[in-house]
């Protein structure tokens, strides 16, 4: 008996003895231990397993929050991280939305005719991400942006026959730790191209020199992970169909309200990251993976994931919704899946679309100029600063740039310590993962950040490097 | 309320909502976004100057355009057209489909939570790394292995984590050439075999004996110098626990593979037998089952993966670390895989597992477990006398925390369907079984009440079937052309996939001209 004596849990409503005892004797038992008899007697737990006893909810409410105050919150210290996950304002309609215990608390949509809620919301998902990308099919969601990337590779494979993708030099060091996991088993092989060290766009030569028949698929990212725009986008997709490879963009969808959407550009395939369309950091996840290609059948049935679409009734009296094309799925085709996905971000991505339908035409172009305006407005003033170049790379920047520390006499370690104590986090360190580019910082400024807040990191930056502080 | 009988009958909302794209008027806004500082834009210029002509978005995307008003009560009306949890009885089979507790979500949606970046300096992190570092102990403590890692995003992967850690192992020792092959029961999920083929290998079946268990004889035969691995959901699809465990693991490991456990009904042994104690090598946690946190219509789930002290070194990066002050990410692993995604896992969802487990307890989760299995096998008691239903593999042994029933004979005496029983019982406000699975029982009917519903809940599912096979012997049609209380009627599920006829997205609407 636990400590609850009479009591039941109070998410265990059988738990109650009376109930339990006339439960059993319904069964025909007289301990509930008779129903693990055939669980061989050497592997019964003998013991209560080494784990704390139950709180009250109370109790546990204050444990957790006072773990969690042990952590400084961007909403503590004025933050400049980006790289993959951004801060941006979660508009309250976004959150309510998503805390309608109906759509939370239920699962995968297997049975329509009750969830048709969810169905449609995630179609509507699908078919903002086509407008907002310029394709005409896209998933209703995979883990991530880097896992998108991975599943993108192994469909390019599949569909070319062929084994070999190239993806830039610059590109997030996780997307590409991530990719190489996912190709290795399907025996592809992944190439990096160099870039201009003058503006960081892909080198056309280097990829005309790597590109062959064997090339499944070029990959880019855009805006690239160090910020800049990659502005040869339709000679680096003609060069990849000119070799009948695939041409793979991935993009922050914050971007797509300005820059050209890569259905565009000639992208056959495009990922990216969901989450700053209204969802939370959360420490990383959950995050929200983009999906989505042209629409010719070929390229569709060779999909990963859940896709919903638009049909009837058996009677044709009215318009519903309902996952398709499952016959892709691991539940129907098993080891011939085209992924082993199943559950997936659904009200992460729903989240994005009651974030997309609030912005709107205007809101996602406004959202851009705004993202764009504030980033090159922190880029001028933290250029101004003796020692600091930012951004290394002479090209337009969308949300993040880069900052070197090398003139300055000072390591980006260093500096990121000293603004700490002033109350700013600085950007990702990425020396390490650069070498070439020195002491360098990568910077990410959203519509969140406001003028006096991006002339302060300025300021304590000026300060910083003057010795004042 | 209405009733049918003795039993209620429900309806659910219907907005006849239209698609987004449809409502609004040109020109309405959802949201204002903070206005650029008019100097800022002087220094900055005109955004289209810095980006070149050949990358600018010369239309806008083709967004709806609604107030902020129309927004909120379109996902509102859908909302009211879905079923959750928190609407009744959730029996999906293998599902773990149980209670989400409130306070958790409170804590998961905090300002203390959301505001976290993943690289934040480690300084600023102690709190929640000390949380996710606790949580991975507990994990490892529960499913009896050496380490937990806690960045898969669902279950399935982190069977693609599991299946490319066997990879690592074998190519560790210098034996990936020749272990080529998994094993998988013909009662396995799906995502197993499809997660074996994902790492690179060819998936052996083997088939259940009479008991619905491994056949140990098809297994010993299927077993060799090829074998990588075997993938085992343990108890098993049916609910039945596999007794064998000791037999099967040892065949396994003479043979030179790895035990992997899929951990999708972990719930009904929490506390009372450990997969690692078994001898399972690699074992995953379904975070949104068995640890109570929603399931979102699909996601965010969670699916940590603990391993043996032996293939700890391939656990993908970061790893937490802690020396007894402080904790910090370890990126220093040399054997280690890689990254399966970005960053170190769903850890608001993380975060509630954490406080479920703090409000359960060691002793309240074996409290789950238990009511669980007394849950199911009240249930599978309770239907065995329900005409045209059976339960196959034999009523000696106990289930675990489901049971899997045949519509069979149901089926064959009045041509009513599990289908037709599954679009039933949403016609009573319940939510249905998982059908047609597992693939050895026909018409089959899975069905895992979990700990968290109540007796009369469970009363009023049992009762409803009953009224389904009275319904079928007398008056087939009503169940044949159900459901008939929900927002909408059986769809047309050919059509959404036939490439003629399938509307994918607004846009492939339009230009096909109507659904």
């Amino acid at each position: 008996m636990n400590k609850l004596g009479k009591h039941n849990h109070p998410y265990i409503p059988n738990s109650q003895p009376e109930i339990k005892a006339e439960m059993m004797k319904t069964i025909g038992i007289k301990d509930v231990d008779e129903l693990y008899l055939d669980v061989p007697e050497r592997y019964r737990l003998r013991k209560l397993l080494n784990i704390p006893r139950g709180m009250s909810e109370f109790e546990v409410k204050k444990h957790v929050e006072s773990l969690l105050a042990k952590n400084k919150t961007c909403a503590e210290m004025l933050t400049f991280l980006g790289a993959g996950c951004w801060p941006h304002y979660v508009p309250a309609v976004v959150k309510e939305i998503v805390q309608r215990s109906e759509l939370l608390t239920s699962y995968t949509p297997y049975q329509p005719e009750v969830s048709q809620g969810m169905l449609q919301a995630l179609f509507e998902y699908q078919s903002m991400i086509c407008e907002l990308t310029g394709m005409e099919v896209a998933n209703c969601s995979m883990y991530d942006w880097a896992s998108a990337l991975g599943e993108a590779a192994r469909m390019a494979s599949r569909l070319t026959n062929k084994n070999e993708i190239l993806v830039p030099r610059v590109i997030h060091p996780e997307r590409l730790a991530t990719l190489r996991v996912y190709a290795e088993p399907a025996g592809i092989t992944i190439k990096q191209v160099a870039y201009d060290a003058e503006t960081g766009q892909l080198s056309l030569e280097d990829l005309k020199s790597k590109i062959s028949e064997k090339t499944a698929a070029v990959y880019v990212e855009n805006p690239s992970y160090l910020g800049f725009v990659e502005t040869q986008v339709e000679d680096i997709g003609g060069e990849a169909h000119a070799n009948n490879a695939l041409f793979i963009v991935g993009v922050d969808p914050t971007s797509l309200g300005i820059l050209k959407p890569p259905g565009d550009y000639g992208a056959d395939i495009v990922v990216g990251e969901g989450q700053p369309l209204g969802n939370p950091m959360n420490f990383g996840g959950p995050l929200l993976g983009i999906f989505a290609c042209r629409g010719d059948l070929k390229m569709v049935r060779q999909m990963p994931g859940r896709i919903i679409g638009m049909t009837t009734t058996k009677d044709g009296n009215r318009r519903a919704f309902c996952m398709a094309l499952q016959t892709r799925e691991q539940h129907i085709r098993r080891e011939k899946a085209t992924s082993n996905i199943c559950t997936n971000e659904a009200l992460c991505a729903v989240a994005s679309a009651v974030y997309m339908a609030l912005l709107g035409p205007e809101g996602m172009r406004e959202l851009g100029e705004t993202i764009m305006y504030k980033a090159n407005y922190a880029m001028r003033l933290l250029s101004k600063i003796q020692g600091v170049k930012a951004p290394v790379f002479n090209s337009p920047h969308f949300k993040e740039f880069t900052v070197n520390f090398d003139e300055a006499g000072l390591s980006v370690k260093e500096a990121h310590e000293k603004l700490l104590k002033l109350g700013i986090h600085g950007g990702k360190d990425v020396s390490k993962e650069f070498p070439e580019l020195g002491e360098t910082a990568l910077y990410c400024v959203t519509e969140i950040h406001s003028k006096e807040e991006i002339e302060r990191l300025a300021k304590s930056l000026e300060d910083v490097l003057a010795g004042r502080c | 309320m209405f009733w049918l009988g003795d039993v209620k009958m429900v309806k659910q909302a219907d907005w006849s909502e239209p698609v987004i794209f449809e409502l609004g008027r040109k020109g309405r806004r959802g949201h204002i976004l903070p206005a650029v500082e008019e100097e800022v834009k002087q220094v900055v210029g005109n955004v289209d100057t810095i980006i070149p002509e050949n990358m600018q978005r010369k239309s806008k995307p083709k967004l709806p355009e609604l107030s902020e008003v129309e927004v909120a009560r379109h996902y509102i009306r859908l909302s009211q057209m879905n079923y959750g949890v928190d609407s009744g009885l959730y029996p999906l089979g293998s599902c773990t489909m149980k209670y989400n507790p409130k306070i958790n979500e409170s804590l998961a949606n905090s300002k203390a939570m959301n505001m976290l970046h993943p690289y934040q300096d480690e300084n600023t992190l102690q709190g929640i790394l000390e949380i996710l570092y606790r949580l991975e102990c507990w994990l490892a403590e529960i499913t009896g292995t050496y380490e937990v890692c806690l960045q898969p995003a669902a279950g399935a992967h982190g069977e693609f984590l599991g299946t490319s850690l066997i990879r690592a192992y074998h190519k560790f020792n210098g034996e990936l050439e020749k272990r080529r092959e998994i094993i998988v029961p013909d009662s396995a999920h799906g995502t197993n075999p499809a997660s074996a083929s994902m790492a690179g290998f060819n998936v052996v079946v083997v088939p259940s004996d009479k008991d619905g268990c491994v056949n140990i004889e098809a297994l010993k035969e299927a077993v060799s110098e090829r074998t990588a691995g075997l993938m085992l959901t343990n108890p098993n699809t049916l609910g039945i626990f596999e007794k064998n465990i000791e037999e099967i693991a040892r065949i396994i490991h003479d043979a030179g593979g790895l035990l992997y456990y899929d951990g999708a009904n972990l719930n009904a042994i929490l506390g009372k037998v450990r997969p690692g104690d078994m001898g399972f090598d690699i074992v995953h946690m379904n975070i949104h089952k068995t640890f109570s946190t929603p399931h979102g219509g699909g996601g965010p789930g969670s699916g940590p993966v603990g391993v043996s002290e032996e293939l700890a070194k391939f656990l993908p990066v970061p790893r937490i670390v802690f020396n007894g002050e402080r904790y910090r990410l370890d990126y220093d692993r040399p054997h280690s895989i890689g990254k399966i995604r970005s960053f170190y896992g769903n850890v608001a969802v993380l975060l509630k597992a954490y406080a479920y487990i703090l409000s359960l307890g060691n002793e309240g989760l074996r409290e789950v477990a238990e009511i669980s299995v007394l849950n199911a096998n009240y249930v599978a008691e309770k239907l065995k006398g329900i005409k045209g239903l059976t339960l196959p593999y034999g009523d000696e042994v106990p289930r675990k925390h489901e049971c899997v029933f045949s519509a069979k004979p149901l089926e064959r005496e009045t041509g009513v369907s599990a289908l037709d029983v599954a679009k039933r019982l949403l016609d009573y406000g319940l939510h249905a079984p998982t059908i047609y699975f597992p693939l050895i029982v026909d018409e089959a009917l899975m069905i895992e009440p979990t700990e968290t519903f109540e007796k009369e809940e469970l009363d009023r599912f049992v009762e409803a079937l009953r009224k389904i096979s009275e319904e079928a012997y007398k008056n087939p049609e009503v169940v044949l052309k159900a459901p008939h209380n929900t927002a909408v009627s059986r769809l047309d599920e050919v059509k959404a996939s036939h490439p003629r006829t399938m509307i994918l997205s607004w846009k492939m609407r339009l230009k096909k001209g109507g659904e």
